[in-house]
This record gives structure tokens, C-alpha cells and sequence, in this order.
């Protein structure tokens, strides 16, 4: 049975417009998903609101998110707070704000053991020194009393990670993880993901635009377009075959070391039209009732 | 680059000792003014009436300053005078942080209704002008220290409510915020570790500016007679009082104005200093 199972979520703005149309996705325990899809397309925004930190103007209308099992939705707020955190954690995009500027490195990891598990400080702080080792840190109890901003940004990611896997969750949401980081240190930083991924034998949703990382991390992908799931597949069949037009479009125009030329290759707009217009279709089927 | 960042470093150290030493000075002097005022600020003596200060021809040694038109030593005037500037910059500066900050991050941060009508109070209080609506005030609570407080709060909370929405709300959209929120922690446990930390520099910096101006409001209320009962020495009662004798005796204007504006100065500089040194990025 899977650990996160999405079923029909939609998430509206207040003024009815679908962030999200009707996804659904699993992931298993252990497992890895890729979630990609061009920029603006939700792929965050599923992942908040699996988090429950949808933004102000965004509701979920409809559909469930089972955590373990359990209907989110049908908890009280504080139950579910509490289920989430327990449970589920995130590594955010952009080190530079994820990280609070004026505290202390050490207290941001600590604070989540002390919240989630109801640990005592010094225990936690124990924890925080053997995480930041974990995650390759040198001199560990010096990073724990640094502020963010003394630190590099592959060094804050490190921290992040560590401080993601902290609580011991089962599902990790990895929002592009490595999108705000150099190449070099990219490679460092998924590498380590995986790694701790394996160790721990978490659940990860791995949201990214970058179809080489997912050959590199991930068992099984979702396509994500203007909300809506298009396709949904292990990475194997995706590579060999991509049964939607617009993924072997986006799988075209991936650039590979082999072909420099096909880097430069774009979504032909026929392909955006058609994946448009069955998007168009979808709305108007929902708005007829045809579905729910 | 490391130079001009070490020469822009060195500035907010020398501001902060400049600034905090005089109001240091200044509150020592506020503090122990029974002890070393040379005369009752109070006491006049009609025969000596407008003695000069030390330095000019005919002065009187033991009238340091001078003193005004009845008499008055003008020195031991601005020491009893410091003290009501400084319990009005402490207890209405402090006050009006309070409920301001507190009502900006209200706002600010849990958004909603409670932003909408707070935003809506900021709206219309910006809306009168600050001096009329102080003396409005006092007409209506009628002078005395805990009016002047009063007035400064109900006038002044918009300036912190203002500035500590906006910086709360930009708060409120950090990862670091959805990340303490996804590991449980409440609401308000989220505003008091993520959020307040970072709003902290400015609300130390808007509150030493705050006390700044309620010594300025303070001084203008008494220089239309509104403030304290006219008994007691404020250095705005002494202006008002020196400004119809400018041309016989200067130093009974001069010098209270002159420890206003290096008090004002100081408490504005001190909180650009502190709020440099409050920054963890900047320090
Ligand atoms: N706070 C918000 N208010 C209104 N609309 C929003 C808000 N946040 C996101 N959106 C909209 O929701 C849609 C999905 O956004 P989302 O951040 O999930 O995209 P994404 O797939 O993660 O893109 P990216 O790769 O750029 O991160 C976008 O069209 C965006 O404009
Ligand atoms: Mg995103």
C-alpha cells in the first residue's frame, strides 16, 4: 500500500480558477517520484498542499490526500498538524530562505525534534551533531552555532536535508532541491538526497523540471500540465517509451551530452496546443458534470 | 571591497557610543538631579533675573547657565526638565511599541480580518494631522503627564503598526515559516521564533525614534502650555518662556533647545546603530 495517495485533489483559487485538476499519484513507501512539469504548473503546489501550507489565496476543493492511510482532510486542524509533522517534511527550493536569518543554525534543527517528537533539548542537540555528520558537515558543532547567512549555499542545503530527515518522517518532499545551487554542487547535494533517502528507506516526491536528475533518482514519474496529471509512469517506461505526445516532446527537448544540438529544441507548439485543448476538454467535461 | 565594507562597519560604532553616551549623560543627570541641581528650580530671585551663563561678561559663577527673567537658575531647570523628557520618552515610547508592533504583526502575519480592520484604523488615524489631534486630546483628557503619555500613544501606535505589518507579511511568505509550520508548530509559536526575530532590529530602531519624538511632542505641547501643570520645569516650558526674552537673555532658549536636539539626534541615531547591531547579516 502506498504512504502518500493523492485521489482527485483540486485546488482552486478563491475566485474558482484550478491550480490543480483532479490529480491523483501515489507514492510507496521507499519509494522515489519524480514530479515534472514546466514552471507553473503545480508541481508546488501539490506538495503544499500535501504539507497543509497552502498559500492564502489557494483552497482545496475537492478530492483526498491519504497520509498512511488517513484522510487528511477529515482531522481537526491540530490532529493534522500534528499527523503531517510526524510524518512528513520538506526540503525547500531555495536554501537562502529556508533558513531563518536570525536564528542559529543549531536551535532551527533542534526545534523540530522538540516540536515533532517532544525530545528534550540536550538530546536533540546530540541528534542535530549526529544529522549534520550524517550529511557530511565538517566540525559540526561549529555549523550549529553559526547563523545562515556565514554559510555556503550547498552547506545550507546539506543542513536542510538533515534537518528534513531529523524527525525520521516516512515521505520527504524535495521541492527542485538543487534548481538554486551550481552544477558541481548539484551533483553533490542529489547524490546525498538519494543516499539518505536509501538509508533511511523514506518515501520521496522529488518535484523537478530536470528529466536527467529523475533517470537518476527516481523509480516512477507523474507529468504535470497546467495542474493536471498527463501521464503517470514508472522511469523506465518513460525513457523507453513516453506514451503522451507532450512528454516525448519535453523528453526531446531535454538537453543530453550526446546531442548539444537538442538542447536547443523547444515544445513544438502543435504539441502545446493539443495538450491546451485536452486540458479545455477536461473544464468543460467538469463543468457539465460529466465528472465530479 | 573588504576595505569599504570595513570602513561602512566602523560608522555604526562610533554613532552608537556618541548617541548612547549622551543619553546616558542625560539620564544620570535626570536620575540625580536633586543631588546636584545648584539651585530650586523653582526658587526665583527677582534680583537675580537674567544673569548671563559663565562665559559671558557679568555672569554669576553660581549661576552656571544663567537664569531666566524671574530668577530661575536655568541649569538646575533643564536637569528637572530632563527628567519628564525621559519618563515621557520612556513610558509613552515604549507603550506605543507595545500596541503598535503588537497590532502590525497581528496583521501582518495572521492576515484575515484582523488585517483588514486594523489596516482600516491605520488608513483613517494617518488621516489626522498628528499636532492638532495631540492638543485635540489633551482638551479632552486635560494636561498633565499621564494625557501627554496618552496622547502620544493613541497618536503614534500607526507608526509601528505600519512598518511591522509590512516586514511581518513579507515574514510570513518565507520557506522558513512553512517549514516550522509543517513540523507543527502553531500559529503563535511561528509569529514569536520565526517571525518576531526578524521584525526585532526594526522595532528597536522605530522605538528609540519613537522616544525621540514624544520628547519632541512632549516639548511642543508644553510650549503651548498643554503639557505638564506649568509648575513643573520642561524644557518645552523654558523655550516657550525664553522665546519672549530672545533678545535680553538668548541662554534661556538656547540651552534647553540645544539639549532637545542632541537628545532627539541621539535616540534616532542610536536606533540606526542598534538596529545594525541587532542585524545578523549586517553585523
Ligand atoms: N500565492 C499564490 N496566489 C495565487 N496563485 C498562485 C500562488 N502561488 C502559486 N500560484 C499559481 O499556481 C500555479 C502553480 O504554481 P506552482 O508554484 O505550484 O508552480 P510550479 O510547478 O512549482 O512552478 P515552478 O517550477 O516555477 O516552481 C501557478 O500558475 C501560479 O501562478
Ligand atoms: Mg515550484
Amino acid at each position: 500500500m502506498s504512504f502518500l495517495s493523492i485521489q482527485d485533489l483540486t485546488v482552486q483559487l478563491k475566485n474558482g480558477m484550478p491550480l490543480l485538476r483532479q490529480v491523483s499519484l501515489d507514492v510507496a513507501p521507499g519509494e522515489v517520484r519524480a514530479l515534472v512539469g514546466e514552471s507553473g504548473a503545480g508541481k508546488s503546489m501539490i506538495g503544499k498542499a500535501v504539507l497543509g501550507i497552502l498559500p492564502k489565496a489557494a483552497r482545496l476543493t475537492g478530492g483526498k490526500i491519504l497520509l498512511d492511510g488517513e484522510d487528511l482532510q477529515t482531522l481537526p486542524q491540530k490532529a493534522r498538524r500534528q499527523r503531517i509533522g510526524a510524518r512528513a517534511a520538506l526540503i525547500p527550493q531555495d536554501p537562502l530562505t529556508a533558513l531563518n536569518p536570525s536564528r542559529r543554525v543549531g536551535p532551527q534543527i533542534t526545534d523540530r525534534l522538540v516540536d515533532i517528537l517532544g525530545w528534550k533539548r540536550p538530546d536533540a542537540e546530540k541528534r542535530a551533531l549526529e544529522l549534520l555528520e550524517e550529511v557530511h558537515i565538517q566540525s559540526p558543532d561549529r555549523v550549529m552555532k553559526a547563523y545562515p547567512h556565514e554559510l555556503s549555499g550547498g552547506m545550507r542545503q546539506r543542513i536542510l536535508i538533515a534537518s528534513a530527515f531529523a524527525a525520521e518522517p516516512k515521505l520527504i518532499i524535495a521541492d527542485e532541491p538543487t534548481t538554486a545551487l551550481d552544477v558541481t554542487v548539484q551533483k553533490q547535494i542529489l547524490k546525498l538526497i538519494r543516499e539518505m533517502q536509501q538509508r533511511h528507506g523514506t518515501a520521496l516526491l522529488f518535484v523537478t523540471h530536470d528529466l536527467g536528475v529523475v533517470s537518476k533518482i527516481a523509480q516512477s514519474l507523474s507529468v504535470l500540465y497546467a495542474g493536471k496529471v498527463i501521464e503517470e509512469t514508472t522511469v523506465e517506461n518513460f525513457f523507453a517509451s513516453p506514451s503522451h505526445a507532450y512528454s516525448r516532446a519535453l523528453l526531446a527537448a531535454t538537453p543530453k551530452y550526446t546531442d548539444p544540438e537538442g538542447s536547443l529544441t523547444q515544445v513544438p507548439e502543435s504539441v502545446i496546443a493539443a495538450v491546451e485543448a485536452e486540458v479545455a476538454a477536461f473544464d468543460d467535461q467538469v463543468k457539465a458534470g460529466s465528472r465530479p | 571591497m573588504r576595505d569599504a565594507r570595513g570602513h561602512i562597519r566602523r560608522l555604526p560604532g562610533l554613532r552608537l557610543w556618541l548617541s548612547g553616551g549622551w543619553l546616558t549623560f542625560l539620564v544620570l543627570a535626570a536620575v540625580f538631579a536633586p543631588l546636584i541641581s545648584p539651585h530650586d528650580p523653582l526658587a526665583q530671585d527677582l534680583f537675580a533675573g537674567r544673569l548671563p551663563p559663565f562665559f559671558e561678561q557679568g555672569a554669576d559663577p553660581a549661576y552656571l547657565l544663567g537664569t531666566d527673567s524671574l530668577g530661575r537658575d536655568v541649569l538646575s531647570r533643564m536637569l528637572y526638565g530632563a527628567r519628564l523628557a525621559l519618563i515621557v520618552a520612556l513610558v509613552a515610547g515604549t507603550l506605543t511599541c507595545l500596541i503598535g508592533a503588537t497590532l502590525g504583526l497581528i496583521a501582518g502575519y495572521y492576515r484575515g480580518w484582523a488585517d483588514l480592520v486594523i489596516s482600516r484604523f491605520i488608513d483613517i488615524w494617518m488621516a489626522f494631522p498628528p499636532v492638532l489631534f495631540a492638543i485635540l486630546l489633551i482638551a479632552v483628557l486635560g494636561t498633565g503627564l499621564m494625557s501627554v503619555i496618552i496622547a502620544i500613544v493613541v497618536i503614534d501606535w500607526t507608526r509601528f503598526a505600519r512598518v511591522v505589518r509590512a516586514e511581518a507579511m513579507g515574514q510570513g511568505a518565507m520557506d522558513y515559516v512553512a517549514s516550522a509550520q509543517v513540523a507543527g508548530r502553531t500559529r503563535f509559536g511561528t509569529a514569536l521564533t520565526e517571525i518576531l526575530p526578524n521584525v526585532l532590529p526594526t522595532i528597536v530602531a522605530l522605538l528609540t525614534l519613537e522616544m525621540g519624538i514624544a520628547v519632541i511632542v512632549e516639548a511642543i505641547l508644553s510650549f503651548v502650555n498643554l503639557s505638564i501643570s506649568t509648575d513643573q520645569p520642561t524644557w518645552g516650558g523654558m523655550i516657550a518662556e525664553g522665546r519672549t526674552s530672545i533678545y535680553q537673555a538668548w541662554w534661556v532658549l538656547v540651552f534647553p533647545l540645544f539639549a532637545l536636539f542632541l537628545t532627539v539626534l541621539s535616540f534616532s541615531q542610536l536606533g540606526e546603530g542598534l538596529k545594525d547591531h541587532f542585524d545578523p547579516v549586517l553585523r
